[in-house]
């Protein structure tokens, strides 16, 4: 789960990381106001889950609260990346004299947490994995022990010379990797991480990725999420527990499991097609998952035709059948559909299906062949 | 000859009274595997379809009933308190069903395990089969029959699709592996692989991976450097947008890297068979065995 940049801030802000003051505002007039407040030159910053915020014209520097609030007004409701800026965070601007960049990740390689910080911030930090492979630090914590000072002084020692400065940055790192262990991160960011004229070591931009598996156990943290900053259809998935993620394309694609959901799209691609979407109903489906995900993908204006490849291992397929009749009931398709369906309880269901005057195969690629016609037939 | 598990394992069940659990269990014993006992807190002394017994704990099971293979179907939040509690209590296998466990859990679990000298194969994996001997986990047994080509996956349902086809074709398969989707796991493709080369009864290997991290180009050039055997290979995720969790926690190409074409280019600089379609798979495998 992505969260926005001032929450990922208020988490921080609570470890103790400095951070410049600012609030959350969704009018230009709160804009202003906030700026009053703060005095001096403020940031505005659009607060979407989408990067290159800055290049897409979402953060703005502004001398006084009008200006301030002329350029809220152009921020708020503004499209970055298809998603519409619906708050912004007003911020008082730091002098910035050095950027660098701290992060932590979990690296699969390692199986750990793993520090990566490069004095070359405020940039991408994977161009600078590319171009510049030797500015980055890396340092793997070991999770028996966490991260120990006199680690997070080698990388404090690694972006500045400075011993005071040093020390701040351990500090921070310290505070960061609390914050990352505590709210179930798989990734915590500060860039740039800056130092200012005054000597001083602050965090400037932050960002943090919860692993969705650790929301259960957080609910402080699952409060979080910010339903309207999702795809309608994404969010109505993730409501009836389905796995869905929107694509451009108009084969409507229902699938058990995520590796064969995948394969599914790969296979309507090789098939000349496009696939709609990646939506996996998971192992124990029930009838009522199969009508919720046939209405998230009917929804979609652009699919022109429907598939369901379900290969039942603890799924079974006679739930599926039920589901199809079912949803197809309640309302009935406007677009053609293929089922692909064998495994547990094949027999009933495909009894199921015909006494309710659906075909069904057993072959995969049949089945795959004949959407991907079905749709561009169906596109004409 | 198999892979980890074969007619000698002796399985004990952790979560054994839960509803995955006990249908699993049933699943399991009907196939012919040997489960010695189960483990749910609380339940220790009774017995399970009153045939199989009940421990408090994992150390109990093994020092009366001498389990060597954990199974495990317990929650997310306690799975990897169950993976550690049946290193601790010296089972050499280790299968977590289980789906949805912390990444940050893993990072503790990982090292635990690994120092109790315990093999770890998931968590979020459909587990292990050797067809007609031995089955641990959620794979159907009726899909799989016995024979020569090894099977290692990260998904579960793909790799009943690619199990079915190779049946139906009439090509048996020694024993099939899911390793898991999850981004930290306790058993890689090169440590499958690696069982597989050692193994007399495996003379071909089908490999399914997926996009996100870089396992799949590590096991290519174990292969390459390696192996004598053909693996013949299939990545699933081809038409996935970056950026974006496909389902399970470790699919996801972040930035450039993970993509399907990078691990596909990889599987062809190693010499290895590469299928384009789950399909594929039976004559690339046939051609080789």
């Amino acid at each position: 789960m992505n969260i926005h940049e001032y929450q990922a801030k208020e988490i921080l802000r609570r470890e103790g990381v400095p951070i410049p003051p600012g609030e959350i505002a969704t009018t230009a007039a709160q804009v202003e106001q906030i700026a009053r407040r703060l005095g001096g030159m403020v940031v505005v910053k659009a607060q979407v889950h989408a990067g290159g915020r800055g290049k897409a014209g979402g953060v703005k520097l502004a001398k006084t609260p009008a200006e301030a609030a002329e350029v809220g007004k152009n921020i708020l409701g503004m499209q970055i990346k298809g998603l519409t800026v619906e708050k912004v965070l007003v911020t008082a601007a730091a002098d910035i004299e050095t950027e660098a960049y701290v992060g932590v990740i979990i690296d699969r390689a390692s199986k750990r947490a793993v520090f990566m910080v490069s004095p070359a911030g405020g940039i991408d930090i994977e161009e600078v994995a590319a171009t510049d492979p030797e500015k980055i630090m890396r340092l793997p914590v070991d999770p028996r022990y966490g991260l120990q000072p006199f680690e997070a002084m080698e990388m404090g020692f690694f972006l500045y010379k400075d011993v005071a400065k040093a020390r701040a940055a351990a500090r921070i790192m310290a505070q960061l990797y609390r914050a990352f262990i505590d709210s179930g991160a798989s990734l915590a960011e500060i860039n740039p991480l800056v130092t200012t004229p005054d000597g001083e070591v602050i965090a400037v931009d932050a960002k943090m990725v919860i692993d969705d598996n650790e929301l259960d156990r957080r609910p402080d943290i699952a409060a979080l999420r910010d339903e309207s900053a999702e795809e309608t259809s994404e969010l109505q998935a993730r409501r009836a527990n389905l796995t869905f993620i929107k694509l451009d394309g108009d084969v409507g694609c229902i699938v058990n499991g995520a590796g064969l959901a995948m394969a599914t799209m790969d296979l309507v691609k090789y098939y000349g097609g496009e696939p709609a979407n990646f939506l996996d109903i998971g192992g124990s489906s029930s009838p009522e998952k199969v009508v919720n995900a046939l209405r998230i993908i009917t929804a979609d204006s652009g699919v022109k035709a429907i598939l369901f490849n379900i290969f039942g291992g603890i799924t079974r397929t006679d739930d599926v059948a039920n589901g199809i009749v079912t949803a197809t009931k309640q309302s009935p398709l406007t677009v053609p559909l293929v089922i692909r369906l064998t495994g547990t309880n094949e027999e009933v269901a495909l009894k199921i299906l015909a006494e309710n005057g659906f075909a069904a195969t057993s072959d995969m690629d049949e089945a795959v062949q004949k959407v991907v016609a079905l749709a561009k037939g169906g596109a004409k | 000859m198999s892979i980890y598990i074969d007619k000698t394992s002796r399985v004990v069940i952790q979560g054994i009274t839960g509803r995955d659990g006990s249908f699993h269990a049933r699943q399991m014993r009907e196939y012919g595997t040997n489960v010695v006992s189960g483990v749910t807190p609380g339940k220790g002394g009774q017995k399970f379809d009153g045939e199989v017994p009940i421990f408090d704990t994992v150390a109990d099971a093994v020092a009366q009933t001498k389990a060597n293979v954990s199974v495990i179907y317990v929650p997310p939040p306690f799975a990897a308190d169950a993976m550690m509690e049946a290193a601790a209590a010296g089972i050499a296998l280790i299968v977590c069903i289980t789906e949805g466990v912390p990444v940050l859990d893993m990072t503790r679990v990982y090292p635990y395990v690994k120092d109790h000298g315990a093999r770890l194969i998931g968590p979020n994996c459909p587990g292990l089969i050797t067809p007609g001997e031995c089955k641990v986990g959620i794979i159907p047994g009726r899909i799989c029959t016995p024979g020569s080509v090894g099977v290692v996956s990260r998904s579960g349902t793909l790799t009943y699709e690619v199990v079915d086809q190779l049946t139906r074709a009439g090509i048996g398969q020694s024993t099939c592996v899911g390793i898991g989707g999850d981004p930290i796991n306790g058993t890689s493709f090169i440590d499958v692989l690696e069982a597989f080369e050692a193994d007399p009864k495996t003379k071909a290997i089908a490999m399914m991976g997926e996009i996100g991290g870089t396992d799949e180009q590590e096991a290519a050039l174990f292969i390459h450097d390696k192996m004598k055997k053909p693996v013949v290979g299939f990545i699933a995720g081809q038409t996935a947008p970056p950026g974006r969790r496909m389902g399970h926690a470790g699919a996801i190409i972040s930035g450039s890297a993970g993509t399907a074409a990078e691990k596909i280019e990889a599987f062809e600089r190693a010499g290895m068979g590469v299928a384009r379609r789950p399909k594929d798979f039976v004559e690339l495998l046939r051609a080789r065995l």
